[in-house]
């Protein structure tokens, strides 16, 4: 990967095989040094939208295989003097980073980008677009549990529409050969998604999405970037809401996952998100692995 | 006396249904006769042996950006993009700053056009005070100076009763409203054609029930006051046969294609390039098969580009930040002998057709004909000449199209406004030889 990730959907099976086998090996991540991987490369992370977990992520995974990271937000930034976006990565790339790490709340802002500046780009999230290592990192989680994604039936329930994370996951799920069930109200679940990867279906009724349901992923209501009431948010819960009384109808040994921060009594319940069957702290776990992987794969070449 | 002989050219002349081997003189700006081997001394001539020789063509839909907005165009560099696109004549859109809601600005126009344009430049006028939707501009005054239509194009009138008096307004002064359809509460906030390609790549979508919802009122509003109403730009399967429908109920109504609308579709776009970022958006391939069928049929009276100027700043922007637009004067000709002439669509008559006659119906303009006396607005083509658009090189003084490094087969070869050769492309090739 030269050029960079930017997205999920260009990827073929073997890369994203490379990529979950190699962030195996950092899983036991305490126990191995890995220093001198990435030693002396520069890794720029640059947040223009608000991230705890992603942007952490990255910062541990770059200095576990001793990379510089640093780490610049958009807030107190150049950004928020009114710089353009071409003129701030202009400017970061005539530093020479061996590579960006970005989020932006733009879709394909990083795409953009890739074809100005010759530094490599590893998308953190664009926009509703992709969020490419949520999904490898979502794909490592349940491949720690399952032998493999094929013929696994996945329910992705939430605000698809706005949702890169439910992109990301579709298109490396729907190159496996996973059977995708969407589940959310109309307005946030448009008809055309069962045309963008292969192997999915919709449903606006989460006891049809769960029915016999392996892996439950559970999306953030996102009210940030609904630009209007899609969907009365008090009855959000009621109908689209993850309860105890829910697992039931999945698979007996069904896992539920979410790509954080969870809010709680809004799109899951607490007894759900702390049950046995929650994988949400091993997501937070192999999203450091799999970025290690990311890294280490765009910087090697 | 000055005189101009176009020799030998293979005329073609929609109003007369000419088409054949003729010379064609033109004295003192003005058509003085077409026939063979015309005998003519003491003038200016053009060999246009092996070429198409057509009425000036007209493009009804351009943004000149002056005033307000020089960095983008001026009326010269439009005017010359146009001269150099084959175009004679270009009509304005009023969404300038000040915007051409008086008759002031309107005579601001034409005078700087007098001044500065190598085409002819006739402006259109704003519906409303400031394109804000709400009091009805001073539209008699405005056609007094010189207008030809009104149109709040980009900034369209959302409220029908608004509409409803401005159509009345506008059959009382003989202008047609010329709409550009878009229910902006419908569309607030997209960026792309609301469909696969948007839900892919995560853009908030256009749907083109906007569009059409608003073709449906506008001409429903034609029907109750009797104006003419003529759709800019359309773009989508429904709104095309809606517009054949009326017509076959003999509504006055008439609507315009943009090149782009009938060559690319959403798909067509590289990931995120602005370039394809236009209102309306580029549609699916079924919308483009009935903009395609539209003109076949006579649904779509003419072809418009929709000139839309923005400077590199503002295109170099995330797609969601950038302006809507692209600019198209120079491809237009080139793309409706690529899309439409060379596949066997439509003969190349019907092309003259959709730019001379289609247009100067449309607004009442004594242009696009060679009847003996009219002006001596000429375009010359070559159906075959093999060209590469160098955005680089463009006349405009914007660089947003998305056919730069496009290949063509077929252009303008020289543009004759009012008696004059404004513009040849033997001449560009030979000062592009000469700046290398």
């Amino acid at each position: 990967m030269p050029g960079g990730l930017l997205g999920i959907e260009s990827l073929d099976r073997v890369e994203i095989e490379t990529i979950l086998d190699r962030a195996k090996n950092f899983q036991p991540r305490q126990s191995q040094n890995q220093r001198d991987v990435l030693r002396g490369r520069m890794i720029v992370n640059l947040f223009f939208e608000a991230s705890t977990r992603t942007r952490t992520s990255f910062e541990i995974a770059a200095k576990r295989l001793g990379a510089d990271a640093i780490s610049i937000t958009a807030s107190g930034s150049s950004v928020d003097k009114g710089e353009s976006l071409v003129d701030t990565l202009n400017t970061l790339g005539a530093m020479h980073p061996d590579a960006i790490v970005m989020r932006h709340s733009a879709s394909g802002a990083p795409h953009f980008l890739a074809r100005h500046l010759p530094t490599p780009i590893i998308n953190a999230g664009d926009g509703t677009h992709e969020h490419p290592t949520q999904a490898l990192l979502d794909a490592r989680t349940i491949l720690d549990r399952r032998p493999t994604l094929e013929g696994l039936r996945v329910a992705i329930i939430g605000d698809i529409a706005h949702s890169r994370v439910a992109r990301s996951n579709m298109y490396l799920l729907s190159k496996f050969g996973a059977d995708i069930v969407l589940c959310g109200p109309a307005s946030l679940l448009p008809v055309e998604l069962q045309q963008i990867a292969s192997g999915v279906t919709l449903t606006h009724d989460i006891k049809e999405a769960l029915r016999d349901a392996d892996v439950i992923m559970m999306l953030r209501v996102q009210l940030e970037r609904q630009h209007e009431s899609a969907f009365s948010s008090g009855e959000y819960f009621r109908f689209y809401g993850l309860g105890l009384e829910h697992m039931s109808l999945a698979s007996p040994d069904a896992i539920v996952m979410h790509p954080g921060p969870i809010n709680r009594g809004r799109e899951i319940s607490s007894e759900v998100a702390d049950s046995q069957r929650s994988v949400i702290l091993n997501q937070v776990e192999n999203g450091i692995a799999v970025r290690m992987a990311v890294l280490e794969r765009v910087l090697s070449n | 006396m000055r005189k101009l002989i176009i020799r030998n050219g293979r005329v073609i002349d929609p109003a007369t249904r000419l088409d054949a081997i003729r010379d064609v003189l033109i004295e003192n700006g003005k058509i003085a006769g077409i026939g063979e081997k015309l005998h003519v001394t003491g003038a200016e001539k053009f060999d246009a042996t092996g070429l198409i020789v057509a009425p000036g063509f007209i493009d009804m839909h351009v943004h000149l950006r002056e005033p307000g907005f020089e960095y983008a165009e001026t009326i010269e560099s439009g005017s010359k993009a146009a001269a150099a696109g084959g175009f004679t004549s270009i009509c304005c859109m009023p969404n300038t700053s000040p915007v051409n809601d008086n008759a002031t600005v309107t005579s601001y126009i034409i005078e700087r056009a007098e001044r500065h344009a190598i085409v002819n430049v006739f402006p259109i006028g704003a519906i409303t005070k400031s394109s804000a939707g709400e009091e009805l501009a001073s539209i008699g005054s405005m056609v007094q100076a010189g207008i030809v239509a009104i149109s709040d194009d980009g900034r369209p009138v959302m409220n029908a009763r608004v509409m409803r008096r401005a159509m009345e307004t506008a059959r009382s002064f003989g202008i047609p409203v010329i709409d550009h359809c878009e229910d902006l509460h419908l569309s607030a906030g997209g960026d792309m054609h609301e469909g696969v390609e948007s839900v892919r790549l995560g853009l908030r979508g256009i749907p083109a029930a906007s569009e059409d919802v608003m073709v449906a009122r506008d001409i429903l509003l034609a029907q109750l006051t009797g104006a003419r109403f003529h759709v800019a730009h359309i773009s989508s399967r429904h709104s095309v046969e809606m517009v054949a429908f009326a017509k076959s109920r003999g509504f006055s109504v008439s609507s315009e294609a943009t090149p782009h609308h009938f060559a690319l579709s959403d798909g067509k776009m590289p990931p995120y390039d602005s370039n394809y970022k236009m209102k309306p958006p580029l549609r699916s391939d079924c919308d483009v098969g009935s903009v395609t069928n539209g003109i076949i049929s006579g649904a779509i009276d003419a072809i418009a580009t929709d000139h839309a100027p923005h400077p590199g700043s503002e295109k170099m922007q995330e797609f969601e930040k950038c302006p809507f637009g692209v600019i198209g004067l120079e491809t237009a000709i080139g793309l409706a002998l690529e899309k439409l002439v060379h596949p066997g669509k439509i003969s190349l008559a019907r092309m003259v057709e959709l730019f001379t006659t289609g247009p100067a119906r449309v607004l009442n303009l004594n242009r696009g004909n060679l009847a003996s006396g009219a002006p001596g607005d000429i375009t010359i083509l070559d159906t075959e000449r093999a060209w590469t658009y160098d955005v680089n090189k463009s006349a405009s003084k914007s660089r947003n199209s998305p056919f730069d490094g496009h290949i063509f087969r077929g252009g303008p070869v020289a543009t004759i406004v009012n008696g004059r050769i404004v513009w040849t492309a033997e001449r560009q090739d030979a000062d592009a030889v000469t700046a290398n």
